[in-house]
């Protein structure tokens, strides 16, 4: 009906926490502007936002097909009130309810395996910059 | 249906953008993150059919299985869509620049 839309909630919260950790980084890059590299730049770490790009992209673009298929089954359309469940309270009330178990277990599902591929991506990270050390 | 569709589009891409790696002029990147992100939400969308349907969930009938296929190919081609728009804009290759500054010189 709607389950769409908690994903795609959590895809507008994940932009604007980049947003402002890509400003913090960058005055902190900017900062340091001129004065020694960092052992943190030295390494081939990607830094967390790069990561959160990954859980964005995978919620908007996600968000966006599912939209799609709301509306190739008539539950999405182009006027007020935007939803047809949203029409009578009978179907808001299934709606409302949609969203609360199947929207948040797409949104929680996304995260969790966002979450995984952080978690393995820094360990591959680690022993890179373990194997670069022993080389050295 | 649109479940399986959009798995196959997600490994198909997949398989192109680490055949391509570290390469991305292509930015496929972006079609393999959307088609895994549609793909895990379909996923929780089956296992809640799954669970309400029970056995039945998997023998649909063929008008439905039909339809499904129908909404799994646009599904694909409208993420074609989104992502050659992506490219263009973003046009990783500077091909659209230079026919542009082309055009302005002539």
């Amino acid at each position: 009906m709607a389950c769409f839309l908690v994903p795609a909630a959590e895809a507008l919260v994940t932009t604007l926490a980049e947003k402002g950790i890509e400003k913090k980084e960058n005055d902190a890059e900017k900062e340091q502007n001129g004065a020694e590299q960092s052992e943190f730049a030295a390494t081939a770490k990607k830094p967390f936002v790069q990561k959160l790009k990954w859980l964005r992209n995978l919620l908007w673009g996600g968000s966006a097909l599912l939209m799609f298929e709301h509306v190739w089954h008539g539950e999405v359309v182009p006027f007020f009130p935007f939803l047809t469940a949203a029409s009578n309270p009978e179907d808001a009330a299934e709606m409302i309810h949609e969203m609360s178990t199947v929207g948040v277990a797409m949104a929680v599902l996304v995260t969790l395996v966002w979450a995984g591929m952080v978690v393995v991506s820094s360990r591959i990270e680690k022993r890179a910059d373990a194997e670069k050390v022993s080389a050295k | 249906m649109t479940l399986l569709t959009s798995a196959a589009a997600a490994v198909i891409c997949t398989i192109i953008w680490y055949k391509n790696a570290p390469k991305n002029e292509m930015k496929v990147g972006i079609l393999c993150w959307m088609y895994w992100g549609a793909t895990l939400m379909w996923l929780v969308d089956a296992i809640f059919e799954y669970v309400e349907l029970g056995a039945e969930y998997f023998t649909p009938a063929p008008a439905d299985m039909l339809n499904d296929l129908f909404l799994g190919l646009s599904v694909v081609v409208l993420g074609l869509i989104i992502w050659l728009v992506i490219l263009l804009i973003k046009d990783p290759k500077g091909v659209i620049k230079e026919a542009l500054k082309k055009k302005k010189d002539v």
